[in-house]
């Protein structure tokens, strides 16, 4: 085992014990908004980072995986929903993002952003007006399955530990190197032997799948969603795309470190600067895109990179002899 | 049977014949050189080969079947692989992680596109270069990468564009050295090329074409002493 994945394994071995020592709901109340985040950014950064497709309309797979789940409950069909009803949100998504997939990678680039945003508004409207099936503006209300957050707290915990585990498993093999094949140069990609329309649909099937299974888990933590909520362009599609941006676009851990610092942030504006937070919270993404396009996962890379490049420049000239 | 064959393909896009009524064929084992002045419709006889443009009219045929309306990927793993003139990078990833993204063609497995990929990249002289991000190799390094690349998809007739232009004498000389030794190793070549001194040394034959359509196929002689050629490249005065 290589000495990252047992840092990993550690981390998150102490993070699985922190419920014992830290009781304050408010605290895993934050923790569980961290992890959840976590969750959706890794989901947005394989489809977006990695594969470079880049969605502005992944509050579509998230509003999908809260109905399924806040549907099922609410007929009956679903006792367990806060555990293997999970399961049902993601698949939806899932089947969902196939159809959409099938629409939409027909565009390319903007265009291909462009035409999610417009059907996670359409499916938005849609929630809003099919009443006998989503109760409409009024929204999904039921009591949630456990009391205490800290149920909650485990359940989360182990989802963005199987996300970030299942995308990294990914990247590593042949269907990791197709993605960032075609985020380089999908005409190349093609003249390489790869079927850019199948290994997109894949990524994106992927990455609709984690994203429905977090909207389930919201579902089922916050006992209430409305069309206006989970469908949201800007607290949802927008946030995912922000936090993978503040952490490190195309990085394993920006996503992780995007979503804490988001959470932690816009909890500070909220408390202190009242309605204006949202101002804030502007600024700082312009000086994140100005600054540090790579996120600071990405920065910090890049500087340790420089770093060890330069302590290794006198010796090692490789390259630089062969030129000639 | 040819190894590939194109009858009759014609190209328009609009009212613009980029490629009219081409007809050859490729053995197995040759190396071709196909040469025209700029804008004579070369790489769009790439294009139409590899997928890139369905064919207007006309049928190509890749050991003996027709491939004219299969997607790029499906040709390629086929076994027919090009490189690009204009170069295609894949800039953030390393040279080994560009080859190893062709090997995948042929394997499932990431040692053994690991393998595949090293041995690409020995072959064509890129060893002291396989950790570098493509994005930042010069010129030289870049047309080398597109046929360690190809290479890596195992291809039976492997088409290279321009793959000296812009090389000093010692690169053209390496890669000379470098497109035979693929050569030997069995690959069949169809090469275009305005270095002549080059197309001359490495095809066996040669066509000529001149704004779509082909003037000229013979052996390198016959092609450089066809007064066609000539005027299609000097003008009338001197054929």
């Amino acid at each position: 085992m290589s000495r990252s994945t047992l840092l990993s394994l550690g981390g998150l071995a102490l993070l699985a014990v922190l419920p014992a020592i830290v009781q304050n709901p408010y605290v895993l109340h934050m923790l569980v908004l961290c992890l959840l985040w976590t969750v959706l950014g890794q989901s947005w950064n394989l489809l977006g980072g990695y594969t470079g497709q880049v969605s502005f309309g992944h509050a579509a797979f998230f509003g999908i995986g809260a109905y399924t789940t806040g549907i099922l409950v609410k007929s009956g069909l679903s006792p367990a929903a806060a555990w293997w009803g999970l399961l049902l949100g993601g698949l939806a998504a899932a089947a969902a993002s196939a159809v959409i997939g099938w629409i939409c990678f027909r565009l390319r680039g903007p265009y291909f952003a462009l035409s999610v945003l417009a059907l996670a508004e359409v499916l938005r409207l849609v929630a809003l007006n099919w009443k006998q099936l989503t109760n409409g503006a009024e929204g999904i209300l039921f009591i949630p399955a456990f009391n205490s957050k800290s149920a909650y707290y485990w359940i989360i915990l182990a989802l963005a530990a199987l996300s970030m585990a299942a995308i990294r498993y990914v990247m590593n093999g042949k269907l990791g190197f197709y993605f960032l094949a075609i985020r380089e140069d999908q005409d190349c990609a093609e003249s390489l032997g790869i079927n850019a329309t199948k290994y997109k649909l894949i990524s994106l099937l992927i990455s609709a799948f984690f994203t429905g299974v977090a909207g389930s888990f919201y579902m089922n933590y916050m006992g209430f969603i409305d069309p206006g909520i989970v469908f949201s362009v800007h607290d949802i599609s927008v946030m995912m795309i922000l936090v993978t941006m503040l952490g490190g676009v195309a990085t394993t851990w920006g996503p992780a470190v995007g979503a804490t610092i988001y959470i932690l942030m816009s909890e500070a504006f909220r408390t202190y600067l009242k309605s204006g937070h949202l101002v804030f919270f502007g600024i700082l993404i312009i000086v994140i895109i100005i600054f540090f396009p790579q996120g600071i996962v990405g920065t910090l890379k890049e500087t340790l990179l420089r770093r060890k490049r330069r302590l290794a420049a006198p010796s090692a000239g490789g390259p630089a002899k062969e030129a000639a | 049977m040819s190894l590939l064959e194109l009858k009759d393909v014609t190209k328009r896009f609009g009212g613009l014949q980029a490629v009219g009524h081409m007809t050859f064929a490729i053995e197995k084992g040759e190396i071709f050189g196909l040469i025209g002045p700029n804008g004579a419709g070369k790489t769009t006889v790439f294009n139409v080969i590899n997928g890139y443009y369905p064919p207007t009219e006309g049928q190509i045929l890749f050991k003996g079947e027709r491939i004219e309306g299969l997607e790029p990927y499906q040709i390629c793993r086929r076994g027919l692989a090009r490189t690009f003139q204009v170069v295609k990078p894949l800039a953030r990833l390393t040279v080994l992680e560009n080859v190893m993204v062709s090997a995948f063609c042929r394997t499932d497995r990431r040692e053994e596109a690991h393998t595949m990929a090293m041995e690409a990249t020995a072959f064509t002289e890129m060893e002291a270069w396989r950790d570098r991000l493509a994005g930042g190799l010069p010129l030289g390094m870049r047309k080398r990468l597109e046929m360690a690349r190809a290479l890596a998809t195992k291809p039976e007739l492997l088409l290279l564009d321009e793959n000296f232009a812009g090389l000093n004498p010692a690169e053209v000389e390496k890669t000379i050295a470098i497109v035979r030794k693929i050569h030997e190793s069995g690959v069949t070549i169809l090469i275009i090329e305005h270095n002549m001194r080059v197309i001359m040394t490495i095809s066996q034959r040669l066509l000529c074409m001149c704004y779509g359509e082909k003037i000229s196929e013979g052996t390198p002689q016959e092609v450089a002493n066809d007064p066609s050629v000539i005027e299609a490249y000097l003008g009338a005065a001197n054929a």
